[in-house]
């Protein structure tokens, strides 16, 4: 296991502009009691995801409330992370081959990570499927461990939840994104939405001679519509269904089609999806398929503050944190009902969801054609975001379930 | 829970509440189940998708008024019986028992009138969740109207919620901490009914807090 360094610290003082000096001061409340805690939080990759990204930005902020926090990344090899993506494809549903060896693998590395686990920590929060196995080297129930799943495990392939739910039984309790994505468990389960970082990079203030620049950089015209989506190059974020319903809008309006992402370090198969979507956008010179290299941050917010509409058209989602980006950014969003993009989306409050290629083409044009309706979307997305998406409520969250496991609750 | 608000002149306790939301093993896919989710469900359940609702989504107040309407609407889509549950004001009701046999009532008559509905997929699930409160005073108190509207400026949207929203059923009243503390304890009997009038609903909580502080204000100039 690896103890990972924090790239970039953000004062909590910097946050006050944005939430209000009252929403700072509760977080300094709830954490008073929990000043010195030991807290260790595991995860299987330091970059790429949306799981580092939140760890990021939330190990900072819980190191300046004084909690004694520590991320460790848990160590594997490719043959680990290529059992492990077969597995996070099961989980959400796609076709499995059970395999002995691949079992085999996933307990061996979580083995050779035991020795590594911070025996004198008072909550382990061990983060997605990965490192799950880790719960065996808890000494006699001591702490308090808690597994937080990020992924959809509404349909998992039963082959890999049963292997997987005896160790998630072993927890004192597991955290999902969304109720949907719960099962049906012996111990208490939470609900946390996942979060972004309105400071980050990726989603702080741009300046409008900077977004220019990135479209001139990409050639995408900004005196047409752009219709974006952000995501990796993953079929479960239906990239190919984005092509065609972009063709349906085109009929009607004059649009271009922005696909930007990149590959998780947790990722083998972007390549080949990516050579998928390249083949269906079929050199269409509207539609802009970027490979950012590490998800190359500014670009990305860039991107999202030019979007006329922006689409998340997910077959099946974890949270989908893109969504919340867009929403923070005040920008209409068209998003699939699927995982955790209805929590975000209220349908006709803050976007508008639909649930096919048809469908979605049918809102993107309902959008264009009503600005003033896009407008009102992205203005009451934005404080959506701000009430219930945001790091800083993220922290809260923990913040509260550890007082109340603490209090005995 | 007890009041924070204790005996006549005392000062006034800032607290604020965080609410940790549990998952819990129910949920309904037609409004037949939901009206079974109804009735089975925790009071916590039923807490949290009304009056948890009114703080987590309090900037919509157009259309929006708690999680078991908007769940009718927009995925059951039945726009009659939503608009009956968005119709229920939770400053009605005393205690969670009320409010959950006026939902029952609301949702069964319905169920009754139209079975075919009653029995209709929904595009989503309902998944009843319940809320693990936790109390932390904010170390401020007030003694004097001033004091009292400085605090209340610097509130965040979670103690405003708790001491002007959930209080009425941790006091078992139609009123709230602040009004109960205007009164009880400045004897601003007038002032706290003017308070207890705002429109939690049609309000934001920052609109709410800043009629709520005009009025003080108004009471200020008088003294």
């Amino acid at each position: 296991m690896i103890a990972t360094q924090v790239l970039n610290r953000i004062p909590l003082d910097e946050y006050v502009p944005l939430l209000g000096e009252p929403e700072v001061e509760e977080l300094r409340a709830l954490a008073k009691p929990l000043r010195g805690k030991r807290v260790q939080m595991v995860n299987s990759t330091a970059v790429g995801g949306g799981v580092a990204e939140i760890l990021n930005r939330l190990i900072p902020l819980a190191e300046e409330l004084e909690l004694d926090i520590h991320w460790d990344v848990m160590k594997g090899g490719m043959d680990f992370f290529e059992v492990t993506k077969a597995f996070h494809n099961a989980l959400h549903g796609g076709t499995y081959a059970s395999n002995a060896e691949d079992f085999a693998i996933f307990r061996e590395y979580n083995v050779r990570n035991y020795e590594l686990v911070r025996r004198d920590a008072e909550f382990t929060i061990i983060h997605d499927p990965q490192p799950a196995a880790l719960i065996e080297a808890r000494r006699e129930k001591a702490g308090h461990w808690i597994w937080r799943c990020h992924i959809d495990l509404s349909r998992p392939n039963s082959a890999v939840w049963g292997f997987l739910e005896p160790y998630v039984a072993q927890y004192d309790g597991a955290i999902f994104s969304s109720p949907e994505f719960s099962r049906q468990l012996a111990v208490p389960q939470y609900l946390f939405y996942p979060s972004i970082d309105p400071l980050s990079e990726k989603n702080r203030d741009l300046d409008q001679g900077f977004i220019g620049s990135v479209l001139k950089r990409f050639s995408i015209d900004p005196q047409r519509p752009i219709l974006t989506q952000i995501s990796r190059f993953d079929r479960l974020k239906d990239p190919v269904g984005v092509i065609r319903a972009y063709r349906i809008v085109k009929r009607y309006f004059d649009c271009q089609l922005v696909l930007a992402g990149g590959g998780a370090s947790d990722d083998p198969e972007g390549a080949i999806v990516l050579d998928e979507v390249k083949k269906e956008a079929d050199a269409d010179p509207d539609i802009h398929v970027l490979e950012l290299p590490t998800w190359a941050p500014l670009e990305v917010n860039a991107l999202q503050r030019a979007s006329t509409v922006v689409i998340q058209k997910s077959l099946r989602e974890g949270f989908g944190l893109t969504v919340a980006e867009a929403l923070w950014k005040r920008k209409p969003v068209v998003a699939s009902a699927v995982g955790g993009i209805p929590t975000q989306v209220i349908h006709k409050h803050t976007g508008l969801l639909a649930h096919s290629v048809e469908g979605t083409a049918y809102q993107i044009r309902f959008l264009l054609s009503h600005p003033e309706i896009a407008q009102k979307l992205g203005e009451q997305g934005h404080k959506h975001v701000k009430e219930n998406f945001l790091i800083t409520q993220n922290l809260k969250n923990y913040l509260v379930l550890m007082l109340s496991l603490s209090r005995g609750n | 829970m007890t009041s924070t608000v204790q005996a006549e002149r005392t000062p006034f306790s800032f607290f604020t509440v965080a609410y940790l939301t549990r998952i819990g093993n129910q949920s309904a896919g037609t409004l037949t189940e939901f009206l079974k989710g109804l009735e089975e469900c925790s009071d916590a359940s039923i807490f949290h998708h009304t009056f948890q609702t009114l703080e987590s989504h309090h900037f919509l107040t157009e259309g929006f008024s708690n999680d078991f309407a908007q769940w009718v609407l927009a995925s059951a889509n039945r726009d009659e019986l939503a608009e009956q549950l968005a119709a229920l004001d939770i400053r009605d009701y005393l205690s969670i028992a009320e409010l959950r046999s006026d939902l029952r009532r609301v949702v069964s008559g319905y169920c009754t009138q139209y079975p075919n509905y009653a029995r209709q997929e929904a595009l989503e699930r309902f998944y009843f969740c319940e809320g693990v409160e936790v109390t932390e005073s904010l170390g401020r108190t007030a003694c004097t109207l001033r004091e009292f509207r400085e605090g209340i400026e610097r509130l965040s949207h979670a103690s405003f919620y708790f001491h002007f929203i959930s209080s009425r059923l941790r006091l078992h009243l139609r009123t709230n901490d602040f009004s109960i503390w205007l009164s009880n304890s400045l004897g601003l009997e007038t002032l706290a009914n003017h308070v207890n009038r705002i429109d939690v609903y049609t309000n934001t909580l920052d609109s709410a807090r800043s009629s709520l502080v005009r009025l003080i204000e108004l009471e200020e100039k008088k003294g």
